[in-house]
């Protein structure tokens, strides 16, 4: 335990600032896994490496003398095409299966994207650079790197987008409509299989965007993308699927609930801690649940 | 005719058994050549590292060899390696050194990369009573344990940043100092906050932050947050590539304001290249540079080696590489004295190893790490755009001036 925290008072606006900026870029991705559980009713292992994919995108920009933050528009329409392929190739085959399967089939291509990913760009763990500065606020005492609000507002700007995109267009109707009822969507003419398809491409292409600003504001390594996707499912699971508010918060509460669990139980505990608020969130559930069905007998 | 052919049968069985137990007890030395093994990460998180190391034994055998092998009882040998991928993965390492151990009969064994693949590793050397040379397992667990077949011509992890923290001390007028430290929690790092708990306790010097940073972690602003806040006069951080890349990415971005930042893998991160001038005044523990004053006649100098190196595989070898091929040259001389094939002739004489390399001087302790070689510090320093590490302890090989106290983030261009 450590109180320092408490001591300097600023640590907390501090902490407050890092995480919730931290919470949004991981709402985003998790809410392309809440779009493609609902939908499709997968739980995709891969998507952490996809994340990481597309940070590698952005790298090899970064690499060829280009800025690495218009990584946020190449690197979607690369992922999408990439989650499209992905959904021809293994998902179609899985996507009416039990859950298991789904899961040991995206848990394959998990290890199969590491592995391309190691091989194509080397085991060194690497970082682009933004060089967008620092924003100094209270006298210096308070320091946020500019990578780190320019990927909140990023990821803000793309999940208003989305949101509006699900609302209004015909696709997005199509997405929404299969959620609901794939089978009555079916009947009334929305073609499933293509749905699929762009949902999980959406998905990707979400990783790519978060991987993109992930490649300016953290590090970058082949094997890295499973805490991401450990991350995105706590959230998805704390917020309930299709309701991205819901992600938002919950991705926001996680980044807090993790930064001042840094510091008042001490960094070793930091993880652990939002282990422990699932299972509670977990257990809260079960009861209000089991609560419920007594009222419906 | 069915008695027949379980006859024959049985013949041939008996008849291959028995040329696979020749054959694997004379595996050892086949003709002129003696065989080690090796199982190595050339696929996996490790890869990188593991070619560097593959490449610093290849080296070696081929000097080895063409400067007129290794001499036992009059006859001239040559080294060679049996290498297997171990993927990266600590149980895999293990299953290839049984395999090379019991199919391929290796009765000498060179290290994996890395204190994770070495720990693997030892427990089935000691089993089968092998002597294994390895060169990138420093957790100081491996030395502890009193395995008998395992040498280690590297300083071991304690005694990594112990040396910063003297410097410390003394850039302080031999008054004790506030240690802020931050170390991944795995064998490595945590060996290395050890040797900075003993440091500090030697010289008096308090620890104001102690963070153990979860292998999965990322993101350090928690910390450097409560860095700025309590001022201390070193930080200390631990944490393989990625803590490296991560803490220098972050300070630089938080302007976080320390008089000293000492930290290990600069130069396995590529510190210098990938952050430029934001590594400048970085402090690196590493067990080997060119500059050091130490020859041997395979070899030449430290800059020799530089120079072949980089002529073989195109790239400047790091200390990886180094102390790879140091391992050879110890196998070499460790047979040569024993004048035998013996495994337990060879492990006294490798116990009793006394020899100065290009790498440094090896000798071996108790526990089969290398006493004889100090540790080395290096600064990123910068001119313009261009950042290089410059050695600035211990004194004797100093080239430059240890740069202190680190000039404010406001008053870096």
């Amino acid at each position: 335990m450590d109180f320092l925290i408490f001591k300097a008072p600023i640590l907390m606006v501090q902490a407050s600032l890092d995480g919730i900026l931290l919470g949004i870029l991981f709402a985003l991705i998790a809410y392309g896994m809440a779009l493609q559980w609902g939908v499709m009713n997968i739980i995709n292992i891969a998507q952490g490496d996809l994340v990481i994919l597309g940070g590698y995108i952005a790298y090899s920009m970064y690499l060829a003398g280009i800025h690495p933050a218009w990584g946020v528009i190449v690197s979607p329409i690369i992922m999408f095409f990439v989650g499209w392929g992905l959904y021809k190739l293994v998902i179609n085959k899985v996507v009416d299966r039990d859950l298991f399967i789904s899961i040991l089939a995206t848990f394959g291509i998990a290890i199969v994207f590491q592995q391309l990913m190691n091989f194509i760009f080397g085991a060194d763990v690497v970082v682009a650079q933004s060089e967008y500065g620092t924003t100094m606020l209270f006298d210096n005492s308070v320091t946020l790197p500019n990578s780190k609000i320019f990927s909140a507002f990023i990821s803000v700007l793309y999940a208003i987008a989305l949101v509006v995109y699900m609302k209004k267009s015909k696709l997005g109707r199509a997405i929404r409509a299969t959620a609901q009822n794939a089978r009555a969507a079916k009947i009334l003419g929305v073609d499933t299989e293509k749905v699929y398809a762009a949902t999980f491409g959406i998905n990707a292409a979400l990783c790519g965007i978060a991987g993109a600003l992930i490649s300016i504001t953290l590090t970058l390594h082949p094997y890295v993308g499973l805490p991401y996707t450990v991350r995105s499912f706590m959230i998805v699971i704390v917020a309930g699927l299709g309701n991205l508010p819901a992600v938002a918060i919950s991705g926001m509460g996680l980044g807090l609930f993790e930064e001042f669990a840094d510091y008042i139980l001490g960094t070793e505990f930091r993880i652990g801690a939002v282990f422990m608020l699932l299972v509670l969130i977990l257990v809260y559930r079960r009861f209000k649940l089991s609560k419920k069905r007594e009222y419906l007998k | 005719m069915n008695k027949l052919v379980k006859l024959f049968t049985i013949f041939i069985s008996a008849i291959t058994l028995t040329l696979a137990s020749i054959s694997s007890s004379f595996a050892k030395v086949e003709g002129e050549y003696i065989v080690l093994g090796s199982a190595i990460s050339l696929t996996g998180k490790y890869s990188s590292n593991g070619v560097h190391t593959q490449n610093g034994y290849n080296m070696a055998v081929e000097r080895i060899n063409k400067m007129g092998g290794v001499k036992v009882g009059g006859k001239s040998y040559k080294f060679e390696i049996i290498y297997y991928d171990d993927e990266s993965n600590p149980k895999r390492a293990a299953q290839l050194a049984e395999r090379l151990i019991k199919q391929d009969g290796v009765h000498y064994m060179l290290g994996p990369y890395s204190s994770g693949l070495t720990k693997a590793i030892a427990p089935v050397t000691e089993k089968y009573k092998i002597p294994m040379v390895e060169a990138n397992g420093a957790s100081r667990s491996l030395f502890t344990k009193g395995y008998k077949y395992l040498f280690a011509v590297l300083s071991p992890a304690n005694q990594y940043l112990e040396v910063a923290i003297d410097l410390a001390v003394e850039k302080n007028g031999g008054k004790p100092v506030k240690i802020a430290q931050a170390f991944e929690q795995d064998a490595f790092s945590q060996d290395v906050r050890l040797g900075i708990l003993d440091a500090a306790k030697r010289t008096g010097s308090t620890i104001i932050i102690d963070d153990k940073l979860p292998k999965e972690l990322n993101d350090m602003a928690a910390t450097l947050a409560k860095v700025k806040a309590t001022k201390p006069d070193v930080l200390v951080v631990s944490g393989h590539t990625k803590g490296a890349l991560t803490a220098i990415r972050q300070i630089s971005e938080m302007k976080v304001d320390v008089p000293m930042l000492a930290m290990t893998h600069c130069d396995a991160a590529k510190l210098s290249k990938q952050h430029g001038k934001k590594s400048e005044y970085a402090l690196c523990a590493s067990q080997w540079h060119k500059n050091l004053s130490y020859k041997d006649k395979f070899f030449g100098s430290g800059k020799k080696y530089d120079k072949d190196f980089k002529k073989e595989f195109g790239y400047a070898p790091p200390y990886q590489s180094a102390e790879s091929s140091a391992a050879l040259l110890v196998f070499k001389d460790a047979f040569e004295r024993a004048n035998s094939f013996d495994r337990d002739k060879v492990r006294d004489a490798l116990k009793t190893t006394e020899m100065q390399t290009f790498y440094g001087n090896i000798k071996f302790g108790p526990g089969g790490q290398n006493t004889a070689k100090p540790m080395i510090l290096f600064q990123v320093r910068c001119k313009g755009d261009v950042c290089e590490n410059k050695v600035v302890a211990p004194t004797k090989w100093a080239s430059d001036k240890f740069y202190h106290p680190i000039p404010k983030w406001s008053e870096r261009s």
